[in-house]
């Protein structure tokens, strides 16, 4: 049939792909190889590809190293969860609003919405640190928490609102002509049914959230102690003697919750995230 | 007459009551978070406007109309960086692009493990990029950076190298990790698009006798086009906004070799606390995007329409 592959172009696409994949995933085996090495091994010079004395022990030492490590994660993980529900807060009303309603404005405050896509917090970060201080937000969890939410509200809304429209309508209006409230109508109506959009969406915004903390926490954040993981293992290259095999293994430790959240959403989440590049 | 106009006044009232009640309804639910928008994007976005007027830094303001507009325009360096930056952006996205087509090609090939092989692609996309630059800085080092050890190895270089010490190889460097960054997400939406082709043009086609490569020139490229030019000009507007993989592998050296505007924003307002001139830097580049922004929606509505894609 026309999808079979003589075996020559089967090794071909099989050696293609392994390739690729290596470029994909060539920093994280050698995080992981880093991570097993004793520390004076790192250091060998000329360079080995092999030692023999590979150990977990930077698993187990790095806790003591880094006494703030389990903070940090635990930070990460707070902060991309506050983002994640204020924005949906935010997201949900709006994005229903665009994929149902009619109202004055509506393509032109959509087009303000995506407009704050093209911007990064960098090129605002001197306003917002006045923002943030004025508002006495600074060096707190919120210093982090609000500026990622206002650069997150975009894409949420943009993906609920192509997802709440595939919801058929019928269902609405019969909850209508019933004399149900608009407000009712979509809470007891439209948000059951969306609920797997909801947690595409949802983990969406999360991904991004634990992604996008480096910048506002290395800018609006001093206190040690609130420091996510990017930031805090930033803050830990500086320190004079890095123990690296530590480092990294105290890195891939980090990204285990949002990869393990990944690998079981990741069929929903890539239809999700893709749903408009694919014509209808 | 009278008796039927009058039930057409009234279900005509009713329904002009419920588009003015959804309209208040709309901005009841769309409100927070334009408010919320507002405060922390727009407000500031006006304040960096008003403050690339001003000479201020820690100590305070004061008004000196263009100055810092008219120093941009002076400096040779300045115009280095926005070469250097449009440079950056050419590559890294015509990498990505390439890279991204060809992974969606492969992805999107009938074999056995497909499935197995789209996870392990997302990764870079999913963790942290700070996580990855920190993969990325062990890699490039020259010491025990495997990159290093291997061209030593078969006898490329004779001692280490390190690859961010170096101008010229500390830039083609970081573009390497921004094109690792950005490839799995491009990859991704090419091949949901490539998934969206409807089966029927390649079965016309194979049936006629045409080759693989004849149908993926003349149908898929075609078809997934819209997408393309997407995809195009959002990893433009991502890769000039980069800052973290600059950040955290060079600071922008040696020498400036990767400073970037984004970056150079960085330094002038954060680094110098010199707030007006960082600002006047931050308007050059919200312009720029502008002007990226309606150009994508210029091209894309042509895309469009050529492909005859509603």
């Amino acid at each position: 049939m026309m999808d079979r592959y003589t075996k020559l172009q089967m090794v071909g696409i099989y050696a293609a792909i392994t390739v690729f994949l290596i470029f994909i995933l060539l920093p994280f085996f050698e995080m992981f190889m880093a991570s097993l090495r004793p520390l004076e091994h790192l250091f060998r010079s000329p360079y080995q590809f092999w030692s023999d004395d590979f150990s977990f022990d930077a698993y187990s030492k790095m806790w003591e190293t880094v006494p703030l490590l389990g903070r940090y994660i635990f930070n990460s993980i707070f902060i991309a969860s506050m983002v994640t529900g204020l924005t949906m807060i935010f997201v949900v009303p709006a994005a229903y609003a665009y994929a149902r309603l009619d109202f004055p404005f509506k393509n032109a405050s959509l087009a303000i919405f995506l407009g704050v896509n093209m911007f990064t917090g960098a090129v605002l970060l001197i306003p917002l640190y006045r923002v943030l201080r004025t508002l006495g937000l600074l060096n707190t969890y919120w210093a982090m928490i609000v500026p990622g939410v206002a650069f997150l509200i975009p894409t949420g809304i943009w993906l609920l609102r192509s997802y709440l429209e595939k919801i058929p309508k019928e269902l609405e209006e019969a909850a209508y002509v019933d004399g149900a409230s608009r407000m009712y109508t979509l809470r007891r109506v439209v948000l059951p049914l969306a609920v797997p959009g909801l947690i595409v969406v949802g983990v969406a915004v999360f991904i991004g959230a634990y992604a996008q903390q480096f910048l506002f926490a290395i800018t609006f954040n001093q206190t040690r102690e609130l420091q996510p993981l990017p930031a805090g293992l930033y803050e830990f290259i500086g320190y004079q003697s890095v123990t690296w095999n530590e480092m990294m293994a105290a890195a891939l430790v980090g990204v285990l919750p949002v990869m393990v959240i990944f690998l079981f959403l990741q069929k929903y989440l890539v239809a999700g995230l893709t749903a408009g590049a694919v014509k209808e | 007459m009278v008796e039927i106009s009058q039930p057409v006044t009234q279900s005509h009232a009713p329904q002009k009551r419920k588009v003015a009640s959804e309209g208040l309804f709309a901005w009841l639910l769309v409100g927070p978070a334009m408010l919320f928008i507002a405060i922390i994007v727009a407000w500031p976005l006006a304040e960096t406007i008003r403050l690339s007027f001003m000479e201020a830094g820690l100590g305070g303001e004061e008004y000196i109309g263009l100055a810092n507009y008219a120093d941009l325009a002076d400096s040779r360096k300045f115009q280095q960086t926005i070469v250097r930056t449009f440079y950056w952006m050419f590559l890294s996205v015509s990498l990505k692009l390439i890279l991204g087509l060809i992974g969606a090609v492969l992805l999107n090939a009938a074999v056995p493990g497909r499935g197995l092989f789209r996870v392990l692609v997302m990764p870079p996309w999913v963790i942290p990029i700070a996580i990855g630059c920190i993969g990325w800085l062990w890699l490039y080092n020259g010491y025990f950076g495997v990159l290093s050890g291997a061209a030593q190895a078969i006898g490329l270089t004779d001692g280490p190298t390190e690859f961010l010490a170096h101008k010229t190889s500390a830039f083609y460097s970081a573009i390497v990790t921004d094109v690792w960054v950005g490839t799995p997400m491009v990859t991704l939406f090419f091949l949901a698009a490539m998934q969206g082709v409807s089966r029927d043009l390649y079965e016309a086609a194979w049936v006629d006798g045409a080759g693989r490569w004849y149908r993926f020139r003349r149908i898929t490229i075609p078809q997934i086009m819209p997408v393309i030019v997407s995809m195009a000009l959002l990893s433009a507007i991502w890769t000039f906004n980069s800052f973290e993989i600059i950040w955290i592998l060079t600071e922008g050296g040696p020498r400036s070799a990767t400073t970037t505007l984004i970056v150079d924003t960085y330094k002038v307002a954060i680094g110098n606390y010199k707030f007006g001139e960082g600002a006047a830097r931050a308007v050059i580049i919200v312009i720029l995007l502008a002007i990226f922004s309606l150009f994508y929606l210029f091209f894309l509505n042509k895309v469009n329409k050529h492909y005859g894609v509603k």
